[in-house]
């Protein structure tokens, strides 16, 4: 299958080997990968801040950006959900009555990571190799906007070498919110902070999740504690082979045993 | 028999509404100056106070759990929960399309029985209204069922300066008003108080406990404070003339006022005095006695976490020599009409109170109640209380969520808060009239991201970021505001040398 891969504006300018492990994921499991050249940002950070209005131009940019793609996939559960949920309102609002329709088509053809690989391409075993202890944060989004349920788990459990903890309090939001974690400071970071906790409870050397956005805050917080356990995509364990370790990955443990 | 009171001002915008001429500006809202919708600082100055209060978030986090463990529980054991939950969304949707129809058919119906109906236009008309009705019968004092209503438009205050004195008789109430303190959630207003406070407020404040010889053994077992509690009302059960109450639905069919509770202090209140005066926004409104078997499913599972609340009194009219004798209901709109107003916000009006998305709430949870300055806390609180005041009134709550969408989930009729929260956010954006830098700031930002060429310069201005990284993983901890916000408590990775599509298109020589 011919694929588009949206990396988001995050990933694509911050957290690019995200997006490259998404591209050689899905090459290996024999699929030609395109990155249409016009892509920006699929307007959510405007619309949930506020300004919809000049977040029309932008989803007009994204609409434009992937016409004609067959399907098209993105390493945010986040941003696939403003796609779903968020985009032919904001069109259909400022009148934008055709576009709205394209948005909508282009919707039905876009996936989550994990709903690609699980429910398009039909596999959970993607011959992934990551010898980590590693626990799941099912991120809002992608648990509650897109239920992706535990489409996630299926893939982490058939990775070779992967132990997998269970998170507990797994499914509270670690306060991230997009601008919410900026306006709201330090409401924010108290959710961060009982998040942070569950985390090092699992004494997991990494987190994972299906949104590069939320793991930089969880990350970030991490990071900041020099606690040792890192944030790692979804993407980049399951890009991870015994041969081929991209040159952005590392299988080092976070912490040295 | 219909009052409708008398009014000095005879323009139809409350006060601290722009006005210009004749202009129709839009409908009302709630006023400024009267009851609790309004705070008195900005969300996120509450909440850095909040907390920093380890006894709030200890007695918070506790409380929460537990009843959300309780919910899930009894959620779980309804196999048609979420058809009963988009039952009770349908119900509330074909109710507000014609709220004005239904709510002539309950004067007529409430009048027809014997009792009498009162329109409030605000908190100020309601307040004066219930003041004039409780002088009419000569008493100074007047005992409560809780109530949301009367909180919103600050009743007690408003009795008080007429010299009435009101009587919380709900468990919790009674601990806020004892402790001279405010509700911090809609059902369990004393949720941020544990038993060890609820104690000392006791002895500190009930005439039992205070004079030479008083019995002051008191130990904060729930038990003994419920008892303290029942020593401490009776009396005032036995004494009162008139009790005031809120309604959770009146039935338009026939008139009758509904209220659900725990603890049976509400019915007491609703059979013992002689007038009983009930406050209602128009939005509690039912049509029919078959939707009360939706919503009285729908309700006890959300909010208390039980299969049935304990106490379901109804009443209608009055009954001659059976409890009260006099009957007024004062139907409160408070800003409710400019909320059926808006399309999108609308739905906020389907609330049954129940709470549930308090419970959930991971911010309600740390932040506490108080912390969102109005009667309705939580995520319910964001969405129903900027709208009631009109949006600038309360700027800052429709940006107190991280939109994780627990609340939406939990909503026993579906009300997608997350996405009133947003269309608010938009609605206050849209309100400004200078260009604030945020503004200038995301006005740029969608240039750049809906014009291919200039945003991929943009990202390459982004990424000299890295040279303040000095070549260490991280972007130092002290960076500018709005940066600052971020950065005080969080890492920033070092933004790397080159962007994904930048890597691609080197790779794959320039194609795409």
């Amino acid at each position: 299958m011919r694929v588009a891969l949206f990396a988001t504006c995050l990933v694509d300018t911050v957290a690019p080997q995200v997006a490259m492990a998404t591209a050689r994921l899905l090459e290996r499991l024999g699929h030609e990968v395109v990155v249409p050249a016009g892509q920006a940002c699929c307007g959510q950070m405007h619309v949930n801040t506020g300004y919809r209005r000049e977040a029309v131009p932008i989803v007009a940019n994204h609409v434009r950006a992937f016409a004609g793609a067959e399907a098209i996939v993105s390493p945010s559960g986040s941003c696939v959900a403003s796609i779903h949920h968020q985009q032919a309102m904001v069109l259909r609002r400022a009148g934008e009555d055709e576009l709205a329709a394209e948005a909508e088509a282009l919707a039905e053809r876009t996936y989550e990571l994990s709903q690609f690989l699980v429910d398009v391409l039909g596999v959970t075993d993607v011959g992934a190799y990551y010898p980590h202890r590693v626990t799941y944060h099912p991120t809002c989004h992608s648990l509650r906007l897109l239920r992706v349920g535990d489409r996630p788990l299926q893939l982490l459990r058939a990775v070779r070498g992967l132990e997998l903890v269970e998170l507990p309090g797994a499914e509270q939001c670690c306060g991230f919110g997009g601008t919410f974690s900026i306006k709201n400071s330090d409401t924010s970071t108290a959710m961060l902070t009982d998040k942070m906790a569950n985390v090092l409870s699992t004494h997991a050397e990494v987190c994972t999740a299906g949104d590069a956005s939320c793991l930089m805050h969880i990350g970030g917080g991490l990071s900041r504690l020099r606690s040792g356990t890192r944030t790692v995509h979804l993407a980049e364990i399951l890009a991870s082979t015994e041969d081929a370790v991209s040159p952005h990955q590392t299988t080092r443990p976070a912490v040295p045993a | 028999m219909t009052t409708a009171p008398e009014r000095t001002d005879p323009t139809p915008l409350a006060p601290g509404a722009p006005r210009s001429g004749t202009t129709f500006l839009g409908l009302p809202t709630a006023p400024r100056g009267v009851g609790h919708l309004r705070g008195d600082r900005p969300f996120p100055d509450a909440a850095r106070d909040a907390l920093r209060d380890g006894q709030l978030r200890a007695n918070l986090g506790h409380a929460t759990s537990t009843i959300r463990a309780k919910r899930a529980r009894v959620v779980g054991e309804v196999p048609d929960w979420e058809q009963l939950r988009q039952a009770g969304k349908a119900l509330k949707t074909a109710t507000m399309a014609r709220l004005d129809e239904h709510l002539v058919e309950l004067e007529r119906q409430v009048t027809a029985r014997g009792g009498t109906v009162h329109w409030a236009r605000d908190a100020e008309e309601a307040n004066a209204i219930v003041t004039r009705l409780v002088q009419a019968t000569g008493t100074d004092e007047v005992v409560k069922v809780k109530s949301m209503a009367t909180q919103e438009i600050g009743l007690n205050e408003a009795l008080e300066a007429a010299g009435i004195t009101a009587h919380e008789t709900d468990l919790a109430e009674l601990i806020v008003q004892l402790g001279d303190d405010a509700p911090s959630h809609i059902l369990v207003p004393a949720i941020h108080k544990n038993r060890a406070e609820i104690r000392e407020i006791f002895l500190r404040t009930m005439p039992q406990f205070q004079g030479e010889g008083a019995d002051r053994d008191l130990p904060d077992e729930p038990r003994r404070l419920a008892m303290a509690a029942r020593t401490h009302l009776r009396e005032r059960f036995l004494r009162a003339k008139v009790a005031i109450s809120g309604a959770n639905f009146a039935v338009a069919e026939t008139g009758t006022l509904a209220v659900v509770e725990s603890e049976g202090n509400g019915r007491m209140c609703l059979t013992l005095p002689q007038t009983l005066i009930t406050v209602m926004g128009i939005e509690k409104l039912v049509p029919t006695w078959r939707d009360l078997e939706v919503f009285l499913q729908l309700l006890p599972r959300s909010s208390t976490g039980e299969r049935m609340n304990p106490y379901t009194s109804t009443w209608t009219g009055v009954t001659p020599g059976d409890g009260p004798q006099e009957f007024h209901l004062v139907l409160l709109d408070n800003g409710r009409t400019a909320v059926l107003a808006d399309e999108v916000g609308r739905e906020a009006l389907h609330c049954i109170r129940c709470s549930a998305c308090l419970n959930v709430c991971p911010v309600y949870e740390r932040t506490g109640g108080h912390s969102y300055g109005s009667v309705y806390p939580g995520p319910i609180g964001a969405v129903l209380s900027p709208q009631l005041t009109g949006v600038e009134d309360n700027a800052s709550l429709p940006y107190a969520s991280s939109l994780c969408g627990a609340c939406y989930d939990a909503c026993p009729v579906a009300i997608d808060i997350p996405s009133i929260l947003v269309h608010l956010r938009a609605e206050h954006v849209e309100a400004q009239e200078k260009t604030t830098p945020e503004a200038a700031a995301f006005k740029a930002l969608s240039t750049a991201m809906s014009h291919p060429r200039l945003w991929r310069l943009t990202q390459r201005a982004a990424g000299l970021g890295r040279l303040l990284a000095r070549g260490r993983p991280t972007l130092p901890p002290v960076l500018p505001p709005p940066a600052s916000g971020w950065t005080r408590s969080r890492d920033l990775p070092t933004p790397p040398r080159e962007t994904f599509t930048q890597a691609w298109a080197r790779e794959h020589g320039g194609r795409s």
